[in-house]
């Protein structure tokens, strides 16, 4: 076994899609051809002349469109809402058509054996006169249907992708299916036609659609397998969401950034670090929103910018709450340190939505994200889709090295986990939980930090009271037990004693642990005494 | 008619043309041989797929039948050169016989 020599590696050609290249390693494989098949409104078309628009706008390669169903004019229109201008192209000579979609008007009579030989010509024609390294043939099928006899146009297509290959190009083929899971296309030799199979979908899930995009082979060569999830943009085209590039590679930091509140600072051991996630989970009223403000206040107080991205209250509830905890978001926006974007979640798929969020993160350039509520998102699409929004937004904040505070909302009162937390809590560096305790005859509220990676912590679940200056967390709750569960229980001082020594008993028989937590128990319990 | 280069395929449906053309309209036929692969862009203009193509310009109407073209009736059919319905034969303008007892 040798390793192999460069010429043995299939090369592959940059397709100007930065997030397709990510999930094909590169690119297409150069000089093949590569099948992309795809039920209806699946966004082959797209693709088709994406492929060719991304080489002429950005590789400076040009290309030729084979057109086997939609008319050539038909397709310069339908791609002006994309921004790509391709009469203009075709006049600078970078782009040429061949139209060989059917014309009604021309009747055709099949007698006798025939080849494909014209088409081939013109598809050479057009390639050498614009200088093409790129090929979109659209579609496969579309073919079949112009003649009767279907083995004759199955011999000339494997005559053509030969002929594709012989010219240099590389060469991407459509080619519908009837079913985003059954055969690969229609006519079952398409994909035998091409060295390389991809296949998009377009799947009815839960009422939503979800596109996503899958590599099934890449003869010789390696790509990243199962399906991501894409979605078509008007000035972007189609724009894969590449998961997989999400590489725990993220640089972490280990700078603390307040969180705007000195008391939950301290129990995080210091403030939270710097682009690290944090999510905040409770139930609705126990204080998400402030906790947001305050973490935008402290923010903005040191000169970084935040952004809130609200998807639960509307823009004059959240200013005037703020205003309630002694925060002024109207003078943080005038100062250019505050922006917020407040917007029904239903307005966009998740997919759009992540790709919204990267563009205003972009051009806003903030340094802290608070995301109010996940829990909102999380009913725009399936369980599935809100996953991939999660790790995606997550992996983006993280390689912009911003600090991201996202709020999750239980759905009972007391105690509880929401379906959100089970998710993505994974995902996320820190965790504070905030719930209600019932406590003789009244709602009071607690907070714990749950987990916060790579620091110690405060583990004590702590009261805390909100009034026109925003959050004060105050003592433990020392003997209530069964809060995080939802059934608060009253432990009398007595009972806790003797938890304690045991726990203390046991301790002192095998080496003392070196955390914290267990040193000031036994601390708070001298204290007591 | 448009042929690919001369291949056989070409030669035999060139053939089988001039034979047709012989019998049916004895000389009162121009036909010209277009090779796609020395004149593509004649191929390009005509919107032309598959060789060998034959295009009847006139009499109108316009039509269009590829293929070796080694079925005659098919052929006469094809370029409505000869009607399914005698009656039609009238209505075929202006010149050459269109269709002949046989």
């Amino acid at each position: 076994m040798t390793p192999p020599t460069s010429a043995d590696v299939v090369q592959k050609l940059p397709t100007g899609m930065p997030s397709f290249d990510v999930i094909a390693k590169g690119g297409l494989p150069i000089n093949r051809t590569t099948l992309l098949s795809g039920t209806a409104g699946s966004g082959k078309t797209v693709f088709a002349v994406q492929f060719l628009a991304s080489g002429i706008l950005d590789l400076d390669e040009p290309g030729v469109f084979v057109t086997f169903e939609e008319s050539a004019a038909d397709i310069r229109a339908n791609m002006k809402s994309f921004g790509w201008d391709l009469a203009a192209w075709e006049r600078a000579g970078r782009l040429a058509f061949v139209d060989a979609s059917p014309d009604p008007n021309i009747e055709v009579i099949e007698v006798g054996s025939f080849d494909l030989g014209a088409l081939l010509a013109r598809v050479e024609n057009a390639v050498r006169k614009v200088k093409a390294k790129r090929v979109s043939v659209d579609s496969l099928g579309a073919i079949f249907s112009q003649f009767s006899d279907q083995s004759i146009v199955r011999r000339e297509l494997f005559r053509i992708a030969w002929g594709l290959k012989s010219m240099g190009v590389t060469a991407l083929l459509t080619a519908e299916r009837t079913q985003d899971y059954g055969p690969v296309a229609r006519y079952g030799v398409e994909e035998f036609i091409a060295d390389n199979v991809m296949v998009l979908r377009n799947v009815l899930e839960d009422e939503s659609r979800r596109r996503t995009i899958e590599i099934l082979k890449f003869r010789g060569t390696d790509h990243q397998k199962g399906e991501y999830p894409f979605t078509i943009v008007p000035d972007g085209g189609l724009v894969v969401i590449p998961l997989s590039a999400i590489q725990l590679k993220q640089k972490s930091s280990d700078v603390r950034i307040s969180s705007g509140n000195a008391e939950l600072d301290a129990m995080c051991g210091g403030g939270f670090f710097q682009d690290s996630v944090i999510l905040v989970s409770g139930a609705t009223g126990t204080g998400k929103t402030l906790t947001v403000t305050q973490f935008l206040d402290g923010g903005a107080r040191v000169g970084e910018r935040c952004l809130l991205l609200a998807f639960e209250e509307s823009r004059e509830q959240l200013f005037r709450n703020a205003i309630g905890w002694g925060v002024d978001f109207e003078q943080m926006e005038r100062d250019g340190m505050l922006r917020v974007v407040c917007d029904y979640p239903e307005v966009a798929t998740l997919e759009d939505w992540l790709l919204n969020i990267q563009r205003i993160v972009a051009e806003f350039k903030p340094t802290r994200v608070a995301l109010d509520s996940l829990s909102a998102l999380e009913r725009v699409g399936t369980i599935k889709a809100f996953r991939e929004f999660v790790i995606g937004f997550t992996s983006f904040i993280k390689h912009q090295e911003i600090t991201g505070l996202f709020t999750s909302t239980t759905s009972t009162l007391m105690g509880g986990t929401s379906i959100t937390e089970g998710h993505i809590s994974t995902l996320t560096d820190s965790i504070i939980l905030l719930r209600y305790v019932e406590m003789f005859g009244e709602m009071r509220r607690g907070l714990t930090v749950l987990k916060m990676r790579g620091s110690a912590h405060d583990k004590a679940i702590r009261e805390f009271t909100i009034d026109k200056d925003g959050m004060h967390l105050g003592r433990p709750f020392r003997n209530v037990t069964g809060i995080l569960a939802g059934t608060p229980v009253h432990v009398s001082p007595g009972d806790l004693e003797r938890v304690w020594s045991q726990i203390d008993d046991e301790a002192s028989k095998r080496p003392r642990a070196e955390n914290g937590p267990e040193r000031r128990r036994g601390d708070e319990r001298r204290g007591r005494r | 008619m448009y042929v690919t280069g001369s291949s056989a395929r070409a030669e035999l449906a060139v053939a089988n043309l001039r034979r047709i053309c012989e019998q049916e309209l004895s000389d009162q036929y121009e036909l010209r041989v277009i090779d796609v692969l020395q004149q593509p862009q004649l191929a390009e203009d005509e919107k032309i797929l598959a060789t060998p193509t034959l295009i009847k310009e006139l009499p109108p109407p316009l039509r269009r039948v590829i293929g070796d073209l080694s079925d005659k009736e098919k052929v006469l059919l094809g370029l409505e050169l000869r009607s399914a319905e005698p009656r039609r034969s009238e209505s075929a303008p202006p010149s050459p016989p269109a269709t002949e007892p046989r």
